[in-house]
């Protein structure tokens, strides 16, 4: 997969993002509380939380989109909130919640980003994404007329146009039907594994989740409540799957450790 | 293919500040915009149709009156030429805010400011953008206007495109303050983004002197850079006589304008970045 070959080796010494004491409030509602993690280089990390718990809303800070009320936020050692557009081309996003102009084809959307993050050759690299993601024969169709799956696949493809060495993704195979979603899962792992590239994904989705992260921030009403590799949160809750390490979380079930003391 | 010959500034040393990195990104939105236009002849095609519905009623009145009215007489196509000016304005004014609608529209907000997109390039590709729509919108109705009324706006030569640029900037400041209007209130505030700049039309003279206002409407209307403009062009047509005491009146009152519009469009997109409303533009 040629086009997967990093630009250039990214140098990152410490953690590709640092996050210290991140508030977001709206009013009376707190919908991230003083949350501090970070993120290595070359992996993929997971928020992991249900509905509410401020998943989007940390995503939405990590890219600039939302300023937080407190914290600070640093993704390769910048500051994202003064030095934001010294990071923005280095990095990449996809969510179902934001929408691709639908009266552009798809060749015309992945044109038009491509030209935002410079690229010096944006047929080619459209075309290696439209092969990778088997959408080549939809490169002429109207965006708005392609299925919720195509749609999918395409605003990844986008994600992806500058190669990015962080990508941020919030809910990537939502909409999508098994086989392509496996699909999907199988191309991040290999991007991340290939380009050293880290990836951040926000999901509730359990079973992308344990097969993709190697580290889980657990979320809730807006905090990071546990935090490990998914085999370590299971075997830590004495639980069979991830999902049942989420239920007893999100039903305020006590953490085995505390209920034996 | 070659990878680095491929890859972005994104993964060289000074990602994205280069002065080709900022031409491609405003050039990528004028073409997110062009590739509209060509998708929808009917989006073109209402870009012209006020205009010359406009030139077209303002033209027959022009010449009922020229028959009852010597002072519109002595200038053919005075109502015509000051229809067409104000055609300019309106669809400067619309050129940008219309951009900006189409990426609320879209949803699209998020994809574009997570992209190295500077709001100040946007901002360059919206005045340009509303450049290209006015251009659109009233060259036609100028060219129909010569074999309908035997009227050229051309004939004013160079003071033309002086007004042309005047109203412009008048457009860019209006845009910019109902842009950040927008950003700030999402698509509740669109009626205000299509009917706002109609405040203007009955002060700033476009087709009567400024003379025929109440005084307390006058000394408004000097405060509003079209003002100017429609003065000076009657100046043209009726006294053969480019003033460029209001040229130059007019232009620096649009800069204040402009600066004023720009500080509101920054406050806006930083109120919504702090409200989260860039991720909910839509409905």
């Amino acid at each position: 997969m040629p086009s997967m070959q990093p630009a250039a080796a990214p140098v990152i010494d410490g953690p590709v993002i640092d996050v210290r004491g991140l508030t977001k409030r709206y009013q009376n509602v707190t919908a991230v509380d003083d949350l501090s993690f970070a993120v290595p280089g070359g992996q993929i990390t997971a928020l992991l939380g249900g509905n509410g718990a401020g998943k989007t809303t940390t995503l939405s800070m990590l890219l600039g989109l939302l300023i937080p009320t407190a914290g600070r936020i640093q993704i390769f050692g910048e500051d994202m909130l003064r030095h934001r557009y010294r990071v923005l081309p280095r990095l990449n996003f996809s969510s179902p919640y934001v929408d691709l102009p639908h009266r552009l084809t798809v060749r015309e959307n992945l044109n038009v980003f491509a030209r935002l993050y410079s690229l010096r050759r944006p047929a080619e690299r459209i075309r290696e994404l439209a092969d990778e993601f088997d959408f080549a024969p939809l490169l002429g169709r109207k965006t708005g007329a392609l299925s919720s799956g195509q749609k999918t696949r395409v605003a990844l493809a986008k994600a992806l146009l500058n190669r990015p060495e962080l990508l941020l993704l919030d809910e990537p195979t939502a909409s999508l039907d098994p086989d392509t979603a496996d699909w999907v899962r199988s191309y991040l792992e290999r991007y991340a594994r290939e380009t050293n590239a880290s990836i951040l994904l926000a999901s509730h989705n359990m079973a992308e989740v344990e097969r993709l992260a190697a580290d889980v921030l657990m979320m809730k009403a807006g905090r990071i409540v546990d935090r490990g590799a998914p085999a370590e949160l299971i075997a830590r809750y004495g639980r069979r799957t991830l999902e049942d390490v989420f239920l007893d979380i999100a039903r305020d079930r006590r953490h085995p450790a505390e209920a034996a003391q | 293919m070659s990878d680095a010959a491929n890859s972005p500034d994104a993964a060289a040393h000074a990602p994205g500040f280069a002065l080709s990195d900022r031409m491609s990104r405003i050039g990528a939105m004028l073409l997110r915009h062009f590739y509209v236009m060509r998708s929808s002849w009917i989006r073109v095609f209402d870009l012209m149709y006020w205009p010359l519905l406009q030139m077209v009623v303002w033209g027959f009145i022009n010449t009922f009156l020229a028959t009852q009215s010597s002072w519109v007489l002595r200038a053919g196509g005075l109502l015509i030429g000051a229809v067409l000016l104000w055609d300019v304005l309106v669809r400067g004014q619309f050129g940008m805010t219309l951009s900006l609608l189409e990426e609320m529209w879209s949803r699209n907000f998020a994809n574009l400011f997570v992209a190295p997109l500077r709001p100040a390039e946007y901002g360059v590709a919206l005045m340009g953008l509303s450049v290209i729509r006015s251009l659109i919108g009233v060259v036609p109705s100028a060219l129909l206007a010569i074999p309908l009324f035997h009227y050229s706006i051309f004939a004013m030569g160079l003071p033309l495109v002086a007004f042309y640029a005047v109203l412009m900037m008048t457009g860019w400041a209006a845009g910019l303050l109902i842009s950040g209007m927008l950003i700030r209130f999402g698509l509740a505030a669109e009626s205000f983004a299509w009917a706002s700049i109609f405040l203007l039309a009955p002060t700033c003279g476009v087709y009567y002197p400024v003379a025929t206002l109440p005084g307390w409407l006058q000394t408004i209307a000097w405060f509003l850079p079209p003002t100017y403009v429609f003065e000076g062009m009657r100046s043209v047509m009726l006294q053969h006589v480019f003033r460029t005491d209001l040229l130059v009146t007019g232009v620096a009152l649009n800069l204040v304008y402009i600066a004023l519009g720009l500080a509101v469009f920054l406050i806006a997109f930083n109120r919504a970045r702090a409200r989260g409303q860039l991720l909910q533009t839509g409905e």
